[in-house]
């Protein structure tokens, strides 16, 4: 990678981030969805710590899931509404790693945001305290897939005017396996189990993702501007 | 950065297009369209709303896939030289590619951040040339059409790209500010660049001829 490369990967993740904070109510929503969908469930189901154990790791990861899904039509909106996306495009630079630099600004705004917020919600939902750093870790490796396997989803709608719904469609199931080895990882752990396998499956999802779908993303937004 | 990125615009530039021919849906905007430019030569694009004029410089500058025909840049076809051809081009198109959120500073210092063959022109004196000088800390969002038309054309100022495409640069502008292009134009030309434009205002007075291509309804 050269230097004027890399020089473009932190520009475009800088100014991401910058327009994060610029906007401080899209910073805040994922997180408020978070914290307040995962607070309804005692109130909703029963305050009795056993129940709650039993569905926490569940409801913690499809809220965490549910509140990246709804961020992610910001990722290129507004780039390919403006303009920016076209220069991006004609800029010569790897797109691929362009894409990479505005997934980890998603995802450094959206989901880091909900890791932290998460061991609170944990003790809350009566989650053991030898499991929590399981779930954060399940987290840490799982949010990542979800902002980038994302990406792909909104490269392909960015261009329909209400293309909401098919993204939805599109991510959805290829979300399912992160969820079954993330909410199963803390499940297990809860019981006090081991869950290094559970762990390895998500850092190879990770792995996988990290690689392959900015490169399928910045095809798809190829496709798209064309 | 190697000495070719910052260096002297190449006396050989020059673009070739051939029978060039682009759909949009079902309909055929234009075909056997072709063209050539040498160095320090300017072409501008005539034609009716929704003759084709954006979807020609999108075309060129390979945004959008041609239907049949070629484009060449020194020789080489835009296929097989896609990397060192969007680095010699520079492009403002019919949206200004800026961040209405952020300073015009911060817009400068970031499409500075990712050109592959950036000047080190000083960013006070862009926003000097540009004539947005006493704005420099303001919001995009907060500026008028034309001044943020202004913030978009720095980024010819800001890489040394010898070919440029301009989608209906005058739209929005006032005089000083076609004044400014035409300034932008004749500087380029002398340098020995090339230059597209589009428009179907009255040509602006540049020292040199300007080629004509037309693009029937």
């Amino acid at each position: 990678m050269n230097a004027r490369t890399w020089t473009g990967f932190r520009t475009v993740l800088w100014r991401d981030l910058l327009l994060a904070f610029r906007q401080r109510s899209q910073l805040a929503n994922p997180v408020l969805f978070f914290v307040v969908v995962t607070s309804l469930f005692p109130l909703a189901i029963s305050p009795n710590a056993d129940t709650l154990r039993l569905i926490a790791p569940g409801v913690i990861w499809v809220a965490a899931l549910l509140a990246t899904l709804l961020s992610l039509e910001n990722l290129f909106r507004s780039d390919f509404d403006d303009g920016s996306l076209e220069q991006l495009l004609v800029s010569g630079q790897p797109l691929g790693l362009m894409v990479l630099a505005k997934v980890a600004a998603h995802w450094l705004t959206t989901a880091v945001p909900l890791i932290v917020c998460s061991p609170l919600l944990a003790l809350m939902l009566h989650i053991p305290v030898e499991a929590t750093p399981v779930l954060v870790m399940t987290l840490l490796l799982g949010t990542p897939v979800l902002s980038l396997v994302g990406a792909i989803g909104v490269g392909l709608t960015v261009g329909l005017r209400r293309g909401g719904a098919l993204l939805s469609l599109l991510v959805l199931p290829l979300y399912i396996p992160v969820l079954i080895f993330g909410a199963n990882a803390v499940d297990v752990a809860s019981a006090g189990l081991d869950v290094t396998g559970q762990l390895y499956i998500l850092g190879a999802m990770l792995a996988l993702a990290l690689t392959l779908a900015p490169l399928a993303a910045a095809a798809c937004l190829r496709i798209t501007v064309n | 950065m190697s000495a070719t990125d910052s260096g002297p615009l190449s006396s050989a530039a020059r673009l070739s297009v051939r029978d060039l021919c682009c759909w949009r849906g079902e309909r055929c905007l234009f075909e056997g369209l072709s063209f050539e430019l040498q160095a320090g030569e300017i072409a501008q694009i005539r034609g009716q709303n929704g003759s084709g004029k954006t979807t020609l410089l999108r075309t060129l500058c390979g945004l959008t896939e041609a239907h049949s025909g070629s484009i060449s840049w020194e020789g080489l076809s835009l296929e097989s030289s896609a990397a060192s051809y969007k680095r010699a081009l520079s492009y403002v198109g019919h949206f200004d590619g800026i961040k209405l959120d952020l300073s015009v500073t911060e817009n400068i210092d970031i499409t500075r951040g990712y050109q592959l063959a950036p000047t080190d022109t000083p960013t006070d004196s862009i926003l000097d040339r540009l004539g947005i000088r006493e704005f420099e800390d303001a919001i995009v969002r907060t500026l008028s059409a034309g001044q943020r038309r202004r913030v978009a054309l720095s980024r010819l100022l800001l890489s040394s790209a010898s070919l440029w495409f301009l989608d209906e640069p005058f739209t929005a502008l006032d005089q000083a500010g076609e004044g400014l292009i035409s300034g932008l134009l004749t500087e380029h030309l002398q340098a020995g660049g090339v230059a597209v434009f589009s428009s179907h205002q009255i040509s602006p007075s540049l020292e040199r001829p300007v080629i004509d291509i037309e693009l029937d309804p």
